[in-house]
């Protein structure tokens, strides 16, 4: 697995993601699917630190919000270069749901060419692909940090709000 | 017309080095082929049969001459000293070389141009009436709102990979000649009972090879509430719309399997959540962009010339032209020409440097320094001074570019089919030429009337086949070309899909079998005011089928 980018720069992944039938407690933190969050629920609310939850793409968050608001780290999966769907559910859970823990990318989508986007959409962590190198990510992060967007949200005005102040 | 300030081209310029960046990453073998390409098509670059082709972006079809030009220079440099206007009002070079794209992309940025989002699974070029402004029948300039959603859907950061590509058009008069409910949302402006400007939103239409017409999800939306409400789509379809098949995954099979009420409900749910404040258009960002679209200043004067009936009575070539090729203009005075790009012997749309500068100095001399592009791949001198209109005519026969013929049968739409594109079964061009070598006699053409002519090489449609009054799709019959042929195809606001003939037709039949059904309306119509749509709704299906079937039965 690449790198773990958060912060702006290399951080230590402190994560250990669990398949369905892989046993507790283990050392660290924990992330599991949300079929198994749903699932066993009552047990894993009881772990520290709190489990994070994997949620697939075509998770609706409309339904899944209730059971996973009170954890501090969502991890949104893009199983393709080309798949935006976690696009819209990072957007959902800051501006739609409030989340304000750890959203974390992971998967074929978490590339240089990407970075600037998912930023924008309120990912906040990054877990790269192997292939990818984690100085260039994190430049292209500082850069995307100041870019300019016509749309909200953004880090800096966007460009219609801009001119309205001109 | 829309002028960059300098949010505009910091955007374009920072494009123009990511994608340099991109091109000579993949060049040193650092970046996946599957990936550049998926980068590359979010700049309009394609690798095609022959060569990489490139698309260029002219919103809304609005080029100035200054951009013309630059056109001209780049099909120079370039390419092989020639363009293709596209159906999406954009245009296309067939010939660039990969290494240059990057140089290319610099040159477009210094007049304000660029190929961003004209290709890829993403908000492709926004596309409006090429009467926009001029137009009799217009409610109000659509521009100012394709601008505006145009800013909107550049490097959104939700909607860069969607399921599907992704075309919006605008309509604003009581002639649809944006061809919006073929469009994945069509949007008409419109005014409520109360006089309110506002939105009806149409959604799912598309031609390819699933052709549907849009269903209208909103009757009134207003005005101030545009992006919010495109918002709402696009997350729909970016959540919900299907990824499991890539002939599954415009937003039309979403609606279709939703059901367009169902479909509506979910769009109206997500609208109702958004933050409408905050995408809110105010009174001072409508006022501010309509500002770039301000009418010329028409002179009343011109309204006084007697010289344009004088020429119209004494120069037969000079009137046929006119009845074609000229249309009316909202000011008293001035006239709106068309420049055809579909002479005999030519692809349709295409057209060489040399054309393009003469395009591009008629302007500045005649119609205000602005040249639209057409979806039906032709060019417009919008704004002439009709004392004018015989010395652009003139230039324009003088450069190939006067045949007479917009709206008539010869006025094919065609994509570049096989000769080009590494998609098609079938070759579209070398088939116009046939069909134009039968018809090659203009007056007949004349008696015929106004009948849209469209052409596929293969089931993506590019060149609207299903839409036209006559539609021809090619198709790959065991390595050997073979056309379908539709009949009652419209774009327009009696928008409908074309009825298969029956069994598909060689390619030495096809020429044939157009000039069979055109006999069969010349003999079924009821006098010449009834267009070949009106006789084919009338009589239906039988008649042609009969004649062009005849011999195989008999």
């Amino acid at each position: 697995m690449g790198a773990l980018i958060r912060n702006g720069r290399i951080d230590d992944d402190d994560v250990v993601l669990l398949g369905d039938d892989d046993t507790l407690p283990v050392s660290g933190r924990a992330v599991v699917t949300l079929a198994r969050w749903l699932a066993e629920r009552e047990t894993l609310s009881a772990l520290a630190p709190k489990v994070g939850i994997l949620l697939p793409n075509t998770a609706d968050l409309a339904e899944s919000w209730p059971a996973i608001a009170d954890r501090d780290l969502l991890c949104l999966s893009f199983p393709a270069f080309g798949d935006g769907r976690a696009y819209s559910q990072a957007r959902l859970l800051r501006e739609r749901y409030g989340f304000a823990g750890e959203i974390r990318a992971t998967g074929a989508a978490v590339v240089v060419d990407q970075a600037a986007e998912l930023l924008r959409c309120g990912f906040d962590a990054f877990s790269l692909r192997d292939d990818q190198k984690a100085e260039a990510f994190i430049e292209r992060l500082a850069a995307a940090g100041t870019r300019r967007w016509y749309q909200r949200p953004a880090q800096v005005r966007p460009v219609f709000e801009e001119r309205r102040g001109a | 017309m829309y002028r960059y300030d300098r949010y505009d081209q910091e955007l374009v310029d920072q494009r123009v080095a990511q994608f340099r960046d991109q091109t000579q990453r993949f060049l040193a073998g650092e970046l996946p082929d599957e990936e550049f390409r998926a980068l590359r098509l979010r700049n309009g670059l394609y690798i095609q049969r022959f060569a990489p082709m490139l698309r260029i972006s002219i919103p809304y079809g609005l080029l100035s001459a200054k951009q013309l030009r630059m056109l001209a220079h780049i099909a120079r440099t370039y390419d092989k000293d020639y363009g293709h206007f596209t159906t999406r009002q954009n245009i296309q070079f067939n010939w660039p070389q990969l290494e240059r794209v990057p140089d290319i992309l610099a040159d477009l940025a210094s007049v304000e141009m660029h190929a961003i989002q004209t290709s890829g699974n993403c908000i492709r070029n926004i596309t409006a009436d090429h009467l926009a402004g001029v137009a009799r029948d217009e409610l109000i300039d659509p521009r100012p709102y394709c601008e505006i959603t145009r800013q909107w859907a550049t490097f959104h950061p939700e909607f860069n990979w969607l399921p599907r590509k992704f075309k919006i058009a605008f309509s604003s008069s009581t002639t649809d000649r944006a061809a919006t409910r073929v469009h994945d949302i069509g949007v008409h402006i419109v005014r409520n009972a109360d006089g309110e400007l506002g939105y009806s939103i149409y959604v799912g239409g598309g031609l390819g090879r699933m052709p549907m017409i849009g269903h209208r999800i909103r009757e009134f939306l207003p005005e101030a509430d545009l992006l919010s409400y495109l918002e709402a789509v696009l997350r729909v379809y970016n959540r919900l719309g299907r990824r499991d098949n890539i002939h599954r995954a415009r937003i039309k099979v979403l609606v279709k399997e939703q059901t367009p009420a169902r479909f509506a409900q979910l769009v109206e749910a997500e609208w109702a959540q958004l933050d409408h404040a905050a995408f809110r258009l105010t009174a001072d960002d409508l006022a501010r962009m309509r500002a770039h679209f301000t009418e010329h200043p028409y002179e009343p004067s011109a309204a006084a010339d007697v010289s344009f009936d004088r020429a119209v009575a004494n120069d037969s070539a000079f009137a046929s032209f006119v009845k074609r090729n000229v249309r009316e203009h909202r000011a008293a005075g001035y006239k709106v020409v068309f420049v055809s790009l579909k002479p005999q012997g030519v692809a349709p749309g295409d057209m060489t440097s040399a054309q393009m500068d003469l395009v591009a100095d008629l302007a500045e001399r005649y119609s205000f320094g602005e040249v639209r592009a057409t979806h039906d791949q032709n060019l417009v001198l919008a704004d002439v001074r009709q004392q004018d209109v015989h010395a652009v005519w003139e230039a324009l026969r003088g450069a190939g570019l006067a045949t007479p013929n917009i709206g008539l049968l010869t006025d094919m739409i065609c994509c570049p089919g096989l000769d080009f594109c590494s998609l098609a079964n079938a070759g579209s061009i070398g088939v116009a030429a046939d069909i134009n070598d039968l018809f090659d006699s203009l007056d007949h053409l004349h008696d015929i009337g106004e009948i849209k002519l469209k052409m596929s090489g293969c089931m993506n449609g590019c060149g609207h086949h299903t839409v036209g009054h006559i539609g021809i799709l090619g198709v790959d019959k065991k390595g050997e070309e073979w056309y379908q042929v539709t009949l009652g195809g419209s774009a327009e606001d009696d928008a409908s899909l074309g009825d298969r003939t029956g069994p598909s037709f060689s390619r030495e039949e096809i020429a044939g079998a157009v000039r069979s059904i055109v006999d069969v309306y010349l003999e079924q119509r009821r006098d010449e005011e009834e267009t070949f749509l009106q006789c084919y709704r009338r009589v239906g299906m039988a008649p042609f089928k009969e004649r062009l079937y005849a011999e195989e039965t008999a």
